[in-house]
């Protein structure tokens, strides 16, 4: 069994109130803090232990963390980024149903550690259940001391609040975020100047993903040298990812970075294989915004060697051969699976989703959409498969915020790996327009695509 | 120690200020060098970095730090740092994104210059003619809207809308209160539909003037003319709300239309009241100064400029500039 450190007690009957969760070892890590460290021990544990932000980007946190300005008299903030809503990402939901007060752990640490004594847990809008367990986990604690004036006798303060969001996709960049926070449009800041030297309402401001605040309680509590021994490489600790596609037990996973990405597939522990006794044909390893691989590639990398649940071995040999960790939203497709309409659904949702306010995201990505659509309902033209690359090429690296790359990726991607099947959909459209996607069974070129050695 | 800080754009080098946007650097330098801005306006505190049709290659970080950016930036929200090195038109990686905006821009644009009152002044129209492809890629139907009066005497036209914001900015910041904004997202952003009856103050006609395109238009000269048959003239009035610095657009005798002063770059030196703008449009109304200086590579100066540059070939030939008198005394005529 592979440790666990997030949802050791995931199974506990009552682990979501505050007495179950103190009884398992709950706050340990709010006490050692608050009583026997200082702020910038707390930043140094967190530095040692190789913390990665687990939103997506990767960023070692306890770097994000002595970055913040702080200057004399200035508020600072933490503000917790729950506005997890890409297609295929649902593990920080998970998290705050079943065990809110990991979250709210978290975030009395980290915000001591930042000097933070406001902080705020940004939910997205539509997840009222969270917002409303949250609210009440919160209420316990205050209750129980861990937060409000003189925490636990420390002297320190902190004042934790659960915002609902805007209910767009883009508010979950941190500076939408931050915008959206304020009470504004939730558009994208131009950056610099950065949030942690002008973020919420101009001060400095950290913004941090729910599994990593979460992530911050076992670094205090075993120390981050421990932390920092879980994992491989530059990819310590754990992570959760959440497999949902064509696989036999689709869920939440706490993994041990460095799983082989086979065994997390295949392994009855993690996914069990996939659905219906199918073949593998492609996965999304880190949600909808991250390149696809065909199974070839997400089970080896391109010199043969097994590829890792890493952030360095999911992203070897760049986007030609490689993908991205992402948030960890792993998506599984089967044999029978439709790559150009996969495509189409993700280009869908980022078009619905472009806050509008740079040309080539704004019209770049509903152009993509369109052309995806005509493809896969049988309009398409072979000039659309190169259009397409094109489109994406102008989008990426030239927008405001990174929705314009997440966006373009998936498209060429797709192209890469898949022309064929891009090809055939111009080809037959006819047999393309079918909904019951028994492609393998329909098409040479497809079926030579599925190369899973499985 | 100086205080000012260098930085080379296209090779040529100039000393700025710190905190200076790349953009506004080579505006300092002028000529070729100097990025095309959709949106950004140096009047308007925020606008910029949307459009990115500015967006620039920096091969050189600073002194301190040598390493090129990983991605082109947006200049006109990019500061400078000490020995920058910027690649404008000497990048193909530029010209070739900026040819994508372009693209991307000109996707829910009309191409309608003949019929459009901004033809002559339109900072897309010459980004495309520089820029664009001869004919779109797009064959998606594009979004349309009805025309909607704000007011009696300003026009939005949304087909015509590349979303700048340049007209928020304005009524948020040189109004008393927020009068409209953004509705929607993506592709179906379009200016709120409410500001028909909200933008009403003495300075809403500004709107008109920092809209780079055809969607904001005057409804009091709308259609009455082509800009490059009437004569700019700069002028001014002793006015109790603004500066009462214009520029007095002539038909024959006739004002047809009142503007703010523009500079080089297209944007206005100061924001003038409606007063000036709609209701003053008789020449006794107003102090002529001078003719407005208009860009010889402009297309409003191809009837009327303040000095005569006849062609080599007519100056040399004493046959064709008896031939050509009677134009080149139009030319010269105010």
């Amino acid at each position: 069994m592979a440790r666990k450190l997030l949802l050791e007690h995931i199974n506990v009957p009552g682990i979501n109130t505050l007495d179950v969760y103190r009884q398992k070892g709950g706050y340990r890590a709010v006490e050692k803090a608050l009583k026997t460290l200082t702020p910038d021990e707390v930043v140094e544990e967190v530095k040692k232990s190789g913390l990665r932000g687990r939103g997506g980007a990767g960023f070692p946190t306890g770097m994000k963390w002595s970055f913040l300005a702080k200057p004399e008299g200035v508020a600072r903030y933490l503000v917790c980024n729950a506005d997890e809503s890409e297609p295929g990402t649902f593990k920080d939901r998970y998290l705050m149903t079943y065990i809110p007060h990991a979250l709210i752990e978290g975030m009395i640490v980290s915000s001591f550690a930042l000097g933070a004594n406001t902080s705020y847990i940004y939910v997205r809008g539509e997840m009222m259940p969270q917002i409303r367990i949250l609210e009440r986990a919160i209420a316990e604690a205050k209750n129980a001391g861990f937060l409000g004036k003189n925490i636990l006798g420390s002297g320190y303060d902190l004042e934790l609040y659960v915002q609902p969001g805007g209910g767009a996709y883009i508010c979950g960049e941190e500076t939408a975020l931050l915008e959206s926070l304020e009470g504004k449009r939730g558009n994208p800041r131009i950056k610099p100047p950065f949030p942690a030297i002008a973020g919420l309402y101009g001060c400095p401001t950290v913004v941090n993903n729910v599994e990593s605040i979460a992530a911050v309680v076992p670094i205090i509590n075993d120390g981050g040298d421990e932390y920092a021994k879980i994992g491989i490489g530059r990819s310590t600790g754990t992570k959760l990812i959440s497999a949902s596609g064509n696989l036999v037990r689709p869920g939440v996973y706490e993994i041990e970075l460095g799983l082989p990405v086979e065994e997390f597939i295949y392994s009855d522990e993690w996914c069990g294989g996939i659905a219906n006794g199918k073949r593998l044909k492609a996965t999304v390893a880190g949600g909808s915004s991250v390149p696809v691989l065909p199974a070839n590639l997400t089970l080896k990398l391109a010199n043969g060697d097994p590829r890792l649940m890493s952030y360095e071995s999911l992203s070897e040999g760049g986007f030609a051969t490689g993908t991205m960790m992402g948030s960890g939203g792993f998506i599984a497709f089967d044999e029978d699976q439709c790559i150009v309409r996969n495509t189409w659904n993700f280009s869908r949702f980022y078009h619905h989703e472009s806050c509008g306010q740079c040309s080539p995201c704004r019209e770049g990505t509903g152009w993509m959409e369109k052309v995806l659509h005509r493809l896969e309902y049988g309009h398409g033209k072979m000039s659309d498969i190169d259009l397409l690359v094109d489109v994406s090429k102008k989008i990426e690296g030239n927008t405001i915020c990174p929705l314009g790359d997440a966006a373009a990726w998936p498209v060429a991607s797709a192209i890469r790996h898949f022309r064929d099947e891009f090809e055939w959909h111009v080809n037959e459209p006819v047999k393309s327009l079918s909904t019951n996607y028994g492609l393998a069974n329909y098409a040479e070129p497809i079926a030579k695509a599925v190369t899973a050695e499985n | 120690m100086s205080d000012k800080v260098k930085v080379t754009i296209d090779g040529i080098t100039v000393e700025v200020a710190p905190g200076t946007s790349i953009l506004n650097a080579a505006r300092q330098i002028g000529g070729d060098i100097v990025p095309p801005a959709m949106c950004y306006y140096s009047k308007l505190e925020g606008s910029g970095g949307k459009c990115r049709t500015c967006i620039v290659k920096v091969s050189k970080g600073s002194e301190k730090d040598p390493r090129p950016m990983p991605k082109l930036v947006a200049s006109c929200r990019t500061a400078v740092m000490d020995g920058m090195e910027v690649m404008n038109i000497t990048s193909p990686e530029v010209i070739e994104a900026r040819s994508g905006v372009v693209e991307m821009l000109l996707i829910n644009h009309p191409l309608d210059c003949p019929v459009c009152d901004q033809a002559g002044e339109c900072d897309l129209q010459n980004l495309g003619y520089e820029h664009g492809l001869q004919k779109t890629r797009y064959e998606f139907e594009r979004r349309t809207f009805e025309r909607i009066d704000i007011g009696d005497k300003i026009q939005l036209h949304m087909n015509r809308c590349i979303l700048c914001y340049r007209c928020v900015f304005t009524a948020d910041q040189i109004t008393n209160k927020r009068v409209h904004g953004i509705l929607n997202r993506g592709d179906h952003s379009e200016i709120s539909t409410y500001i028909q009856t909200a933008v009403d103050n003495d300075f809403s006609g500004n709107v008109i003037d920092v809209c780079p395109v055809g969607a904001l238009t005057d409804k009091t000269f709308r259609f009455k003319n082509r800009v490059w048959f009437t004569k700019p003239i700069d002028a001014h009035r002793d006015c109790p709300t603004c500066s009462g610095k214009v520029t007095l657009w002539y038909k024959g005798e006739d004002v047809i239309r009142v503007t703010a002063r523009k500079d080089i770059y297209g944007e206005v030196e100061e924001f003038i009241c409606n007063t000036c703008r709609f209701d003053k449009k008789k020449t006794a109304d107003w102090v002529i100064e001078h003719p407005t200086h208009i860009s010889d590579t402009s297309v409003i100066s191809s009837n009327h400029y303040e000095t005569l540059k006849p062609l080599p070939v007519i100056q040399d030939n004493p046959k064709l500039r008896l031939a050509n008198k009677v134009e080149l005394e139009k030319t010269t005529k105010f």
